[in-house]
């Protein structure tokens, strides 16, 4: 989960790292008042999860209040990649005399978190890492022994950088480490960490994530920033159809039928189980089939929400027909999914044996499974067809029928 | 032979009273595994069909000889459970639980790694070396699991475990039949990778072959790769790559919480790719993969 | 309304508190509750979670909990 960079910044703040004097500006006025506070020029920043804010125009100054509301103006009206920015962050411009990288993330090899460092700022580390590699310095650490500063030291002094850099470096990559840690992030970035003319440092841009797994464990702290719940911070926002399919899994406890993802095609995808989902879309667009989503069953749901998934996948516009298929399930249960399924199918109004183009379902109460698709007519595959033959005929029936 | 598990190894259930791990546990003694012991702090005394609950590990651990723990408690609960395992000196921890925070299971492995225990997991089924036993919920009810899982010469590495279960099948009807399956489990970083477990399978007799089950996100795939560039294995590899299309949608993830593409390095592309280059087959479908494995073991 | 699974219950286990009170305590899906006066209610909006684990069967006296799969139906 991607924080917006004026929530990063409050987390750095509270950590007591070094931050420009900044305000969050949801309007224009807003913008302009922060600027007044300000004095001086601004950096004008737009709140929007996506990269390249910079290139997109999302990046602006301003030398005077009014200037500062007629930039956040334009700004709060641009879509960067699509999205439209929460607010901009009204910031103190500030004379910098060089650029540093600062970054925490784990190591999945190493299976340790790791601090990495460059002396060269600004610019995305992967690229320092790949065109100067000797401008980049890493260390992991333990999660279970202390950390301290002669381990941020060593990792700044590694890279030939000695006096007031050194000094004023090791206590902001020190603490930059314990953020990492204290929040369950998967990633904490300072990119740039600037040295100002003067020989202070400055946290200008950041970029922290929260794994989505610990985000229960901070719930207060999400709270206050003002996260919701319904926030999934991915890639791109969710749909009101994904919001919808969020809100059948939380039917109740029982199992999994969820994560519903939309895509354009005709074709809607009962499918599972997390692995079984993604080898079911590939099968399908393989095949030529248009899925019209992707979702997640697993872990027995109830009747009530494969029924309601089902009804919600109907119920979306250009879906012509369904198809039921999952990997060969120990826990999910056959007879039950069928169940489901039909339900939704009945009570969104239309025959079993019209909308559903293939039931690949092998696996436990498989026979029951079968007696409750035999009855409404509806095509059943058990372990003997293959995921890709499933797939496949799920495809054609959707064109011959 | 077989890998980790054999038909002598006891283990225990932690989380034993909870919903999940009473069906576990059942279709675990049903299979013939050895279940000794089962721990829910606060219900010692009680049992699970016919399996005693402890409160502590150290209350069986004391008493007899356990080779391995399944930990199937609430994420909340998970990193402790499994570190009093390792603590107990339990040599082979595998964890169920879903949703762990990474920085917990960080703590939970190099905690392993000093005490010299292995971990498979977290986020899996376990694992199963049919006709000898099965730890954790891997193939389901012991009458599933006989179906699906029938004693034979491949090894199965998985990071789904329902797939494991497909595939499992796939290679039994086909008559090549499975030495050990793991669920090596979905999240960003797990105890055991596909690299890491290779070694064993070589060292495994009963072993003639590798079936990997893989996905878009993380280096472990890469790692396997590297593995089998370096050092010539006596074991041909096929792999199956589920999730091609999530390279079209970067940032977004799907199925397992390790399975989002960062990076050009972790699509499902770049790691065939790296997988073809080592050696290794790439499956275009599952039913493809026994011919393919003969077409291996006939050069 | 129920289109998968139907349950009938007895009167004479029904009436009585105790076998009620059994049935809501066993059934996994909660397909039984109590009214005020104690005795059995069904609640229809379950009926089609029914796991066939058959305990409520087995709670009652044979014979009174009949549970009929309507799909087997001609």
């Amino acid at each position: 989960m991607r924080f917006y960079e004026h929530e990063a910044k409050t987390l750095l703040g509270r950590q007591g790292l070094p931050l420009p004097k900044s305000g969050n500006a949801k309007t224009p006025e807003e913008a302009e008042q922060i600027a007044g506070q300000i004095a001086g020029t601004v950096v004008l920043k737009s709140q929007v999860l996506s990269g390249g804010r910079m290139k997109a125009g999302g990046i602006r100054f301003a030398g005077s209040p009014q200037e500062a509301r007629r930039e956040a103006g334009a700004i709060l009206a641009l879509a960067i990649n699509g999205q439209r920015p929460r607010s901009v962050l009204v910031e103190a411009k500030a004379p910098v005399r060089k650029e540093f990288y600062a970054g925490v993330i784990y190591d999945a090899l190493a299976k340790r978190p790791v601090l990495i460092f460059s002396d060269m700022g600004g610019i995305d580390i992967e690229q320092v890492a790949e065109q100067h590699p000797e401008h980049v310095a890493r260390a992991h650490f333990s999660v279970l022994e202390p950390f301290s500063d002669y381990q941020a030291k060593n990792v700044v002094a590694s890279l030939g950088i000695t006096g007031n850099q050194l000094s004023r470096l090791t206590p902001i990559l020190t603490r930059l480490v314990r953020l990492f840690l204290q929040y369950n992030l998967t990633l904490a970035e300072i990119n740039p960490l600037c040295e100002l003319e003067d020989g202070n440092f400055l946290c200008l841009d950041c970029h922290l994530d929260m794994e989505e797994e610990a985000r229960d464990r901070h719930t207060r702290l999400l709270q206050e920033l003002g996260v919701g719940r319904e926030e999934t911070r991915q890639a791109r926002p969710p749909t009101p159809f994904e919001i919808r399919g969020a809100q059948v899994d939380a039917l109740d406890n029982k199992g999994v039928a969820g994560h519903v993802i939309e895509f354009d095609g005709d074709l809607g995808l009962i499918i599972g189980a997390g692995g079984g989902s993604l080898t079911l879309l590939d099968a399908v667009r393989k095949h030529g089939g248009r899925p019209a989503n992707y979702c997640e069953i697993g872990g027995n749901p109830s009747v009530r929400k494969a029924c309601e998934l089902t009804k919600l996948i109907l119920s979306k516009p250009g879906v012509e027909k369904i198809a039921v298929m999952m990997n060969v399930v120990s826990n999910t249960r056959v007879d039950i999914m069928a169940r489901g399924v039909i339900k939704g199918v009945i009570e969104a109004g239309y025959q079993p044996k019209d909308k559903i183009t293939f039931f690949r379902i092998p696996g436990s109460w498989e026979d029951e499974g079968a007696r409750i698709l035999r009855k409404y007519g509806v095509e059943y595959g058990d372990r003997s067809v293959s995921m890709d033959e499933a797939a496949r005929r799920a495809v054609v029936n959707m064109r011959g029928r | 032979m077989s890998v980790l598990i054999d038909g002598s190894t006891t283990f225990i259930i932690q989380g034993i009273t909870g919903r999940e791990a009473v069906n576990m546990t059942r279709e675990c003694k049903d299979y013939g595994a050895k279940v000794v012991g089962g721990v829910t702090p606060g219900r010692k005394g009680r049992d699970v069909y016919g399996v005693p609950v402890y409160d502590t590990v150290r209350q069986i651990t004391d008493q007899m000889r356990v080779d391995g723990a399944v930990v199937s408690v609430p994420p909340g609960f998970a990193k402790d459970a499994a570190l009093e395992a390792i603590d107990a000196g339990i040599k082979l921890v595998v964890i169920v639980t879903e949703r762990i925070p990474r920085g917990e299971v960080a703590e939970i492995l190099e905690f392993a790694k000093l005490r010299g225990s292995r971990v498979i997991g977290p986020n899996c089924l376990g694992l199963i070396s049919p006709g000898k036993s099965k730890m954790g919920g891997i193939g389901g009810t012991a009458e599933g699991t006989r179906k699906a899982f029938v004693a034979g010469s491949i090894g199965v590495m998985s990071r789904s475990g329902g797939m494991t279960t497909e595939i499992c099948n796939t290679l039994s009807a086909a008559g090549l039949g499975i030495s050990t399956a793991v669920s090596i489990g979905g999240d960003p970083i797990i105890g055991s990778t596909y690299a890491e477990l290779m070694p064993l399978f070589e060292a495994d007799s009963q072993t003639k072959a590798i079936v990997v089950y893989s996905e878009p996100g993380g280096p472990y795939e890469a790692q396997l790769a590297a593995y089998l560039t370096h050092r010539k294995s006596r074991l041909p590899v096929v792999a199956f790559m589920a999730g091609r299309f999530m390279d079209e949608m970067p940032g977004m993830r799907f199925g397992h919480a390790g399975t989002i593409v960062e990076g050009r390095a972790d699509t499902s592309t770049e790691k065939i790719r790296l997988m073809q280059q080592a050696g290794i087959t790439v499956a275009e479908s599952i039913e493809s993969i026994p011919s393919l494995i003969q077409e291996r073991l006939s050069r | 309304m129920p289109m998968f699974i139907r349950v009938e219950v007895d009167p004479s286990v029904a009436r009585r508190a105790d076998l009620a009170k059994k049935l809501v305590e066993v059934c996994p899906v909660d397909i039984f509750a109590q009214n005020a006066d104690q005795s059995l209610r069904i609640v229809e909006d379950n009926l089609d979670e029914c796991v066939l684990c058959d305990l409520c069967i087995q709670a009652c006296p044979a014979g009174t909990v009949k549970i009929t799969k309507l799909y087997e139906q001609a």
